[in-house]
């Protein structure tokens, strides 16, 4: 199970979202609240460190990392794929 | 002869009829304007001034409306039509083909982003109409060419309905800002928005001040007259904001046309340098017949490279051509990484190219003044690794190389 929780510890290491990330809702847009595509990249290395996955260049769109419920909607799909 | 001319009756919300594309195709149509716009070249340059003549010739041949859709009195035209133009007026007058290039850029925004909103589409009946000119104001004091980020913000005013706004912008470079009939700017979305978390608002040239802040004299592109302005807005409607982030019109319409029409210019430049170099090798090989002119190698050479830039453009194009309208494939990272290289490789092969022509004419391309010139050739494109600092794009190639897979294919993405 991938936890909303696992996430938000995973956007507090970023440096561009670290400060905001308690006020945000699970449904906020992240790139409105700060993260540009330099925190993008710095999120998908956390999230493949931290989760043991790989993203797919499929899934490296904007859309994938806009919000927190989205992000673990898409950990959790992989790593289903991966343990399948 | 009748005297008496029937006034035709005006239909209450009618759409103004679009005047008729003048005579021929597009290429016809930029042949006719470039070939203006070649006459003025140098006096453009000499003088640090607007191209006005091949602007005012761009306007009579309508081609500042062609990306317009037709359903708002444009011509739908594609991305690689408008390339082909910036190519065709970058052989006469690189300065008018930037200018053409920047206006197409912009409109681009509009065309993708612009539609849903009623004061957007009425803009581009406008831009259609009357041939407007548009001018980017991306550039900021403080930011410098970080497109991604701004510090000017728009300010909404007044507290109950608050639809209007204000910006204030230290705009450090606006390529003919003073003879643009709109601007497209970016900004924060509020005053306590993150410097991310941008839009991008269309601003009418009677609707703002600009304050000259600096002037454009600089080694080459001096007809883009790209002075510096304080731009100052007041009181304006909220509706001229484009509610989508930039980022997402940056990811989706501004940074494949940039790099795609910049490099549609500088392919231009390049290919008329290579013309250049051609002409000369063959007049020589006329005089002296039984001989391979010496510069020929240095010729293979220029037109070797000249074919790999044009390569690269074109597939460019092709790629944003199967991807355009699909939101997911334009802000994918390999999409990103594709339009950063096609931009640091051809800007870096513009230079390269014409520097090679230059060798092969030799002290005639180094003069003023004889069919072979090429200084002002040579100083307008060394701005193209510098449009956009390239090392700022590699480094941003840089980070996205760090998640992306890659596909290893040859014929797909
Ligand atoms: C012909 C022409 C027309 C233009 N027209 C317009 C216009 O109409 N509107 C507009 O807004 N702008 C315009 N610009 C400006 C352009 O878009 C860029 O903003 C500008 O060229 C960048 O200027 P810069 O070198 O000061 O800035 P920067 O990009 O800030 O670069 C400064 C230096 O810092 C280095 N650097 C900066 N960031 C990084 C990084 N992340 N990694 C590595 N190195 C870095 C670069 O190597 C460079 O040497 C125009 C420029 C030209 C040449």
């Amino acid at each position: 199970m991938v936890e909303i929780s696992d996430i938000r510890d995973v956007l507090k290491s970023l440096e561009s979202l670290k400060g905001v990330v308690d006020t945000l809702s699970d449904d906020d847009d992240l790139f409105e609240k700060g993260l540009d595509s330099f925190g993008s990249v710095q999120l998908m290395l956390a999230l493949e460190e931290r989760f043991d996955i790989e993203f797919p260049d499929s899934a490296l769109g904007r859309r994938s990392f806009s919000t927190i419920r989205i992000i673990r909607d898409t950990v959790a799909g992989l790593r289903q794929q991966e343990a399948a | 002869m009748n005297m008496h001319v029937e006034v035709a009756a005006t239909v209450p919300g009618a759409a103004p009829v679009a005047t008729d594309a003048p005579a021929g195709d597009l290429d016809a149509r930029a042949k006719r304007a470039a070939e203006i716009a070649g006459r003025h070249a140098d006096a453009v340059d000499r003088e640090g001034r607007f191209p006005a003549e091949a602007v005012a010739a761009l306007k009579a041949e309508r081609l500042f409306g062609i990306q317009v859709p037709v359903s708002l009195g444009g011509e739908g035209a594609s991305m690689s039509e408008i390339a082909e133009v910036c190519a065709i007026l970058g052989r006469a007058c690189s300065a008018a083909a930037m200018v053409f290039a920047m206006h197409h850029i912009k409109l681009a925004s509009l065309v993708t982003h612009g539609q849903d909103s009623a004061w957007h589409a009425a803009l581009m009946r406008r831009i259609a109409g009357e041939q407007m000119l548009i001018a980017s104001s991306t550039t900021e004091a403080g930011i410098g060419g970080d497109l991604r980020n701004s510090l000017c913000a728009v300010e909404a005013q007044g507290t109950g309905d608050g639809d209007t706004f204000r910006l204030t912008k230290e705009a450090s470079v606006i390529s003919y800002g003073a003879q643009a009939d709109l601007i497209l700017a970016t900004a924060r979305r509020h005053p306590e928005a993150a410097t991310s978390d941008q839009v991008l608002v269309a601003l009418l040239a009677d609707q703002i001040t600009l304050e000259r802040t600096s002037t454009w004299d600089t080694l080459g592109m001096r007809g883009t007259c790209s002075d510096g302005f304080l731009l100052k807005a007041e009181g304006l409607p909220l509706v001229q904001v484009l509610q989508k982030p930039f980022a997402e019109i940056a990811a989706q319409s501004m940074l494949a046309a940039s790099h795609l029409l910049w490099g549609s210019v500088w392919f231009g430049i390049a290919s008329y340098a290579v013309d250049r170099a051609r002409a000369f090798v063959q007049a020589e090989a006329r005089k002296k017949p039984g001989q391979v002119p010496p510069g020929a190698l240095r010729l293979a050479e220029a037109a070797n490279e000249l074919q790999a830039m044009k390569s690269t453009v074109v597939a460019g194009l092709a790629r944003y051509e199967a991807a355009k309208g699909d939101p997911d494939a334009l802000s994918a990272i390999g999409f990103s990484i594709m339009l950063n290289n096609v931009k640091t490789t051809v800007s870096v092969q513009a230079v390269d190219i014409v520097q090679r022509a230059l060798s092969v004419v030799g002290i005639l391309g180094y003069k003023n003044g004889t069919p072979f010139s090429l200084g002002r050739q040579l100083r307008d494109v060394l701005s193209a690794p510098l449009m956009i600092n390239n090392d700022r794009i590699l480094s941003n190639t840089a980070n996205l190389l760090l998640v992306q897979k890659g596909s290893g294919k040859l014929l797909s993405a």
